[in-house]
């Protein structure tokens, strides 16, 4: 038996297949929801603990990323760091849930830890390392 | 009624300059008529707070004893390789260097922690450095090998010295392909996912003075968060491209080469940047005044984002391969909006200029000029515009044949 503790990115296209039921039935997983966020049209994100025999695992997570499911390891917290951060903008395009914005009045930027789902988007694409990841 | 820079210049020292940001001119001009603000107004100030790989600093690092010629040997500097082919303890950092050692792109896409761009904000913060050098040994220059710590105030000069710097308006990027890629223009999601764009808009220097009139050899402007100087035109300066009616151009022009003392800079406004899949460079934060001769250079502040066009332009085909064209244009008014229409898909847009710290830059300029701190000069020699006949060319390769010695054209 292994466990994964994972978070699952839906793309919006994904969102109403049921690809949970199908690694359960198919690919014989045990799946505990840790978390959920689903919205309409947007990316959804399922924070879930896994397991199953490892090759099941292997075999339903490389299924479930071929479906365009975008799989990360869960990291814990993320957090922003208001004194490196520029407000350059550039995480704000690419955070899913709004959780970085921009005040477009004075283009400043600001993080709402509440609305962040950990899905480490950001973190690529901060070029000041303000976005950490603790785990 | 016409000013001159030495009139301002009085009215700065006597502290009854009148300044505004190139943000706050407008509505100024907007309700005072520009006839009137022109008369009125003495300086406008402008900012930009944003990535420039052109940049870069020399340093002298004083003579070891026994002296060592560090000139034609190898050094790094917190194992960053640095330039050395100068005299015996010269040296120049680049920002986008980076250590040998660095895995660059080998597990694609590189994260490229620490470069020369990081390692000009450690120094400007203060922070000590190892200096590790190899050198060869002469008669007068016995010494072989140097390891030390080194310190900006250790050091006797510490210039910035950038050879291309506030681009006269950038493209804005998307990746039309169907993979993601890693840029100068940061991560770009495949099929018009995102779209990255690089300006202060109506904030920017030479958005501001789009003929270059005032600003030239000799400006002294706000550079790194001290005081430095335009030194002459930039490298890649392409002052002949489109404009709009009131000279903006439509797409990259200008460019300006600035340098300044290190030490009396910030590092809140020299930034080490990484861009996964790409590479370090610098953010630079430079913000130049305007002096309001007349009310042309006024209407010329005045512009906002709605006068300022860039041109959209695909990451993943045409810019890597030199192919010419748009795939429309946009104003910085749709850029900052938060989305721009791509092909009729709504793009979301993101900077990578922070227009929030170009306000910062331009108010800061203000305060100085307001409290009699910073005079304008006069410049030496104008950089030169659109009738100098100067071009960006690109480069004509000519093969080189077998062990020939002489080019052939
Ligand atoms: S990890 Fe980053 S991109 Fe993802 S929700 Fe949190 S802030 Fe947004
Ligand atoms: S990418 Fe980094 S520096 Fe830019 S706004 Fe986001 S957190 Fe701030």
């Amino acid at each position: 038996m292994a466990t994964k503790r994972l978070v699952f990115n839906f793309p919006p296209h994904l969102i109403d297949q049921p690809v949970t039921y199908q690694l359960i039935t198919e690919h014989n997983l045990k799946i505990n929801i840790l978390r959920a966020r689903i919205t309409p049209r947007e990316w959804g994100r399922l924070v879930v603990e896994v397991s199953g025999k490892k090759q099941n695992l292997d075999a339903g997570l490389q299924f479930a990323s071929d479906l365009g499911l975008d799989i990360k390891p869960l990291a814990q917290d993320v957090q922003w760091d208001a004194e490196k951060c520029i407000a350059c903008t550039a995480c704000c395009s690419v955070c899913p849930t709004g959780a970085l914005s921009v005040t477009r009045q004075d283009m400043q930027v600001s993080f709402d830890h509440d609305k962040c789902i950990a899905c480490e988007l950001c973190i690529p694409v901060c070029p000041y390392e303000a976005m950490q990841i603790e785990f | 009624m016409a000013k001159t820079i030495q009139e301002i210049n009085e009215k700065i020292k006597s502290g009854k300059a009148v300044v505004y940001t190139a943000e706050e001119i407008i509505s100024v001009a907007r309700s005072k008529g520009k006839k009137k603000a022109a008369a009125e107004v003495d300086v406008v100030t402008t900012g930009t707070f944003a990535p420039m790989c052109s940049s870069g600093a020399y340093f002298n690092v004083g003579h070891s004893n026994p002296r060592i010629k560090l000139g034609g040997g190898s050094v790094t500097l917190n194992d960053i390789p640095v330039y050395t082919g100068f005299a015996a303890v010269d040296f120049f950092v680049g920002a986008t260097a980076i250590p040998d050692d660095d895995p660059r792109n080998k597990i694609h896409p590189g994260k490229f922690p620490y470069g020369g761009g990081h390692l000009i904000e450690d120094l400007v913060a203060g922070k000590d450095a190892q200096l590790l050098a190899r050198a060869y040994g002469t008669d007068c220059y016995p010494r072989r090998k140097l390891e030390t710590w080194i310190r900006l105030e250790d050091m006797n000069e510490a210039m910035l010295f950038n050879m291309r710097n506030g681009y006269q308006n950038y493209n804005v990027a998307v990746n039309l392909s169907d993979r993601i890629i890693y840029t100068y223009m940061g991560v770009l999601h495949p099929n018009l996912r995102n779209a990255t764009y690089c300006s202060a808009g109506q904030l920017s220097p030479l958005l501001n003075d789009p003929l270059y009139r005032t600003i030239g050899i000799g400006t002294r402007i706000f550079l790194g968060g001290g005081v430095g100087y335009v030194v002459d035109r930039g490298t890649q300066h392409n002052p002949d491209v489109p404009r709009t009616d009131r000279g903006v151009p439509r797409m990259g022009a200008g460019t300006l080469a600035v340098m300044g003392d290190l030490k009396q800079m910030n590092a809140r406004w020299l930034r080490g940047a990484s861009f996964s899949g790409y590479g370090v460079t610098l953010a630079v934060g430079i913000g130049i005044p305007v002096p309001i001769l007349d009310e042309e250079m006024l209407n010329y502040t005045a512009v906002t984002d709605n006068d300022i066009v860039a041109q959209v332009v695909d990451y993943s085909e045409a810019y890597p391969n030199c192919i010419p064209g748009s795939l429309g244009e946009v104003t910085y008014a749709q850029l900052k909006s938060g989305s721009i229409t791509v092909k009729d898909k709504k793009v979301p847009t993101a900077g990578l200029s922070s227009y929030a710290r170009a306000r910062e830059v331009a108010s800061t300029l203000k305060n100085w000029i307001a409290e009699g701190s910073f005079l304008l000069s006069e410049p030496v020699a104008p950089v030169p515009s659109v009738e100098s006949g100067i071009k960006f060319k690109p480069l004509q390769e000519r093969p080189i044949f077998n062990n020939a010695r002489v080019a052939v054209d």
